[in-house]
């Protein structure tokens, strides 16, 4: 358990005990359960939260789904620079420069929302 | 705790919050690349602000102009070095050698791309999303204006190639190089004819760029498992310094030189170049082929001589193989090709392979060797992709070889310059090619490299054989009818053209215009 990369022995330990408690059950399982097929109508359907399943598996999905995607992006990374730059602006040092910089990203995200409404991707047609 | 985690430097906990500093910036550093970036920035709400028509007549002025005003500044700024921003630019020698190399190349580039004599509404699609060979697809390639968004990508892409050159630490580094791959992506993408070639080109340059900034990435993460830093200049002690195993210090670089040499093009990470060459819009292969390697060897120069200078016994074989199975594969590939940007695209392969020879030579004129030829080759092969937007017919451009027969007898001036371009390439005598590859090869002597040299004088014998046999079909066959006619160039080709063919000529008759820069510049600080 010595050097760098020794570090990663709990972790090939976890993952092979992992390994062997799913192989087990699996195993036990196999060996406990009574063995009688049945055929029964449904059994074989998707899983559609107990209602009746309703077209196949493959489906298409609107392509404009796309731009809620991008704009939740967009927003989370925001976010995740937002929150601990609101827990320290406040703290001396940080200041004015602190508030610029994140006036400067917002504006730069700000952007390319305007970009995006004018384009009128925001609308749903 | 093992030894390597002792290294990494605990920064949130040894500095209290209450003496936090904001890092010094040096503006007057960064404003090449602040320009850049505030131009694509301004070019955006260009978009947001005007319609179609007048916005195409906006965009390119404004383009030229940031990229001209960032050029004064890189060459006011000539004499600086510095290392600032925190560590994370360096600010010296080949750094300002390499923006101006990319802001000169990206306006030539940008002229090119600008171009819209040659086709109705220009070289671009107007609406990158309408599915293709649709009769609205048909209709927009026939009249619609073509989309200036064009622009600001190719400055988010030329900043982001000026940020790749000068980043002084690893992560810096991705940034830039992220910011500089995902604009000539969607670039790629947005030929106005042979949509479907353009975007699968688009599409297998994403997917293998992806990857490759997966390598590069976690390679920086190995680096940073053995030296505990990510900056250039630590990096650097720790190759001589560290407790840590050398083996994550050689996995680490191996991982980091394949996304280094993936957007360098080099052999056996080059499957990509022909089809992107082939199916990008003809200006942006320009802009990729000059630009994007500047920036790729600039990043590749850096990393090598700077952070791992030490290590150079454990990489020079290594990365000298790879330069000889990329001028190999790539002059003998060559042979082969029968559509001019194909032909092309192999030759930039090969020609990556004679760059990388200066890369390994890891001496003073491997450096300055290397960023003249840079430059030489950058200006060539935009003339060359010059020449290629011009020769076509009612479909658009002829790329295919037959179609090229007997060219010289239908316009003898442009197969002029097409053969004087391509002897450049071969490297002939009194053109830039041949002083470039001189330089690179008597670096490569001088640093010990003599078999790559040979390799180098072999490959560039086979490749003077594709480059002659276009010269041969242009000038001795016989034009057929299906010789497409050559268009008139408008004034930014013309323009591009000139540039282009006039700077390999007097890079090759009098080098010494540029040579004592390029001496002056190689010196790398730390």
């Amino acid at each position: 358990m010595t050097g760098y990369l020794g570090s990663y022995a709990t972790l090939g330990l976890l993952l092979l005990a992992g390994a062997l408690v799913f192989v087990a059950a699996f195993g036990a399982n196999r060996v406990l359960r009574p063995s009688r097929p049945a055929d029964t109508p449904g059994k074989w359907e998707n899983y559609e939260c107990g209602l009746d399943p309703v077209g196949g598996d493959w489906a298409q999905v609107q392509v404009r789904y796309y731009v809620y995607a991008y704009l939740y992006v967009l927003f989370a990374v925001e976010s995740v620079f937002i929150f601990p730059w609101a827990v320290v602006f406040d703290r001396p040092g940080f200041g004015t420069a602190a508030v610029v910089e994140m006036g400067i990203f917002v504006g730069l995200l700000a952007l390319g929302l305007l970009y995006a409404w004018r384009k009128r991707v925001l609308r749903w047609s | 705790m093992s030894p390597v985690l002792a290294l990494v430097p605990l920064a949130e906990e040894s500095v209290p919050a209450e003496t936090f500093q904001l890092p010094q910036i040096d503006y007057a550093a960064l404003a090449p690349m602040l320009i850049l970036f505030g131009v694509a920035c301004v070019g955006i709400l260009v978009e947001a602000a005007f319609r179609r028509f007048p916005r195409a007549r906006i965009q390119l002025p404004l383009a030229l102009l940031g990229a001209l005003a960032a050029l004064v500044v890189v060459i006011m700024t000539a004499g600086k070095r510095t290392i600032t921003a925190g560590g994370a630019i360096t600010i010296d020698g080949p750094a300002l050698f390499l923006q101006g190399s990319i802001l000169v190349l990206g306006i030539v580039a940008l002229l090119l791309i600008g171009e819209r004599t040659l086709e109705r509404g220009g070289a671009f699609v107007a609406q990158a999303a309408v599915t293709a060979n649709t009769e609205a697809d048909r209709s927009q390639a026939a009249t619609s204006e073509g989309a200036s968004e064009v622009f600001p990508l190719s400055m988010f892409a030329l900043g982001g190639m000026m940020l790749f050159s000068t980043a002084n630490d690893l992560l810096t580094m991705f940034v830039a190089l992220e910011v500089f791959s995902l604009p000539l992506y969607l670039l790629c993408a947005l030929a106005r004819r042979r949509r479907l070639l353009s975007q699968e080109a688009a599409l297998k340059y994403f997917l293998l760029g992806s990857f490759a900034s997966a390598f590069f990435l976690f390679g920086v993460a190995m680096i940073y498992g053995f030296a505990g830093r990510v900056d250039f200049s630590g990096i650097d002690q720790a190759v001589v310094g560290s407790a840590a195993s050398p083996l994550l210090l050689y996995i680490g670089l191996a991982l980091l030189v394949i996304g280094l040499l993936f957007k360098a093009a080099a052999v056996p990470f080059h499957v990509w170049t022909p089809d992107v060459y082939q199916g990008a819009p003809t200006p942006i292969t320009a802009l990729m082929a000059a630009c994007t390697k500047v920036a790729a060897f600039g990043g590749l120069l850096r990393v090598l001589y700077v952070a791992f200078g030490r290590s150079q016994w454990d990489f020079q074989p290594v990365i000298g193989t790879v330069a000889v199975l990329t001028m190999i594969v790539g002059a003998v590939l060559a042979v082969t090709q029968t559509d001019i940007k194909r032909l092309l695209a192999y030759s930039s392969i090969a020609n990556a392979g004679y760059l990388l020879i200066g890369v390994v030579a890891l001496n003073k004129e491997g450096l300055s060797s290397s960023l003249f030829y840079l430059v030489a080759y950058g200006f060539t092969v935009l003339a060359a992709f010059g020449v290629v937007t011009l020769v076509r017919d009612a479909d658009g451009e002829a790329t295919h070889l037959s179609r090229w027969a007997g060219l010289g007898r239908r316009s003898p001036l442009l197969a002029g310059v097409f053969t004087f371009i391509l002897l450049a390439f071969a490297g002939i005598p009194l053109t830039s090619g041949f002083t470039a590859k001189f330089g690179v090869f008597a670096a490569g002597v001088e640093g010990g490299q003599t078999w790559l040299v040979i390799a180098g004088v072999v490959s560039s014998a086979i490749l003077a054989f594709p480059y002659l046999r276009v010269v041969v079909l242009m000038w001795l066959s016989e034009p057929s009818e299906s010789t497409p006619a050559v268009s008139i160039p408008g004034a930014l080709t013309s323009a591009a053209l000139m540039i282009g063919t006039v700077a390999t000529l007097v890079l090759g008759v009098v080098p010494t215009v540029l040579l004592p820069i390029a001496t002056r510049a190689a010196e790398f600080i730390r």
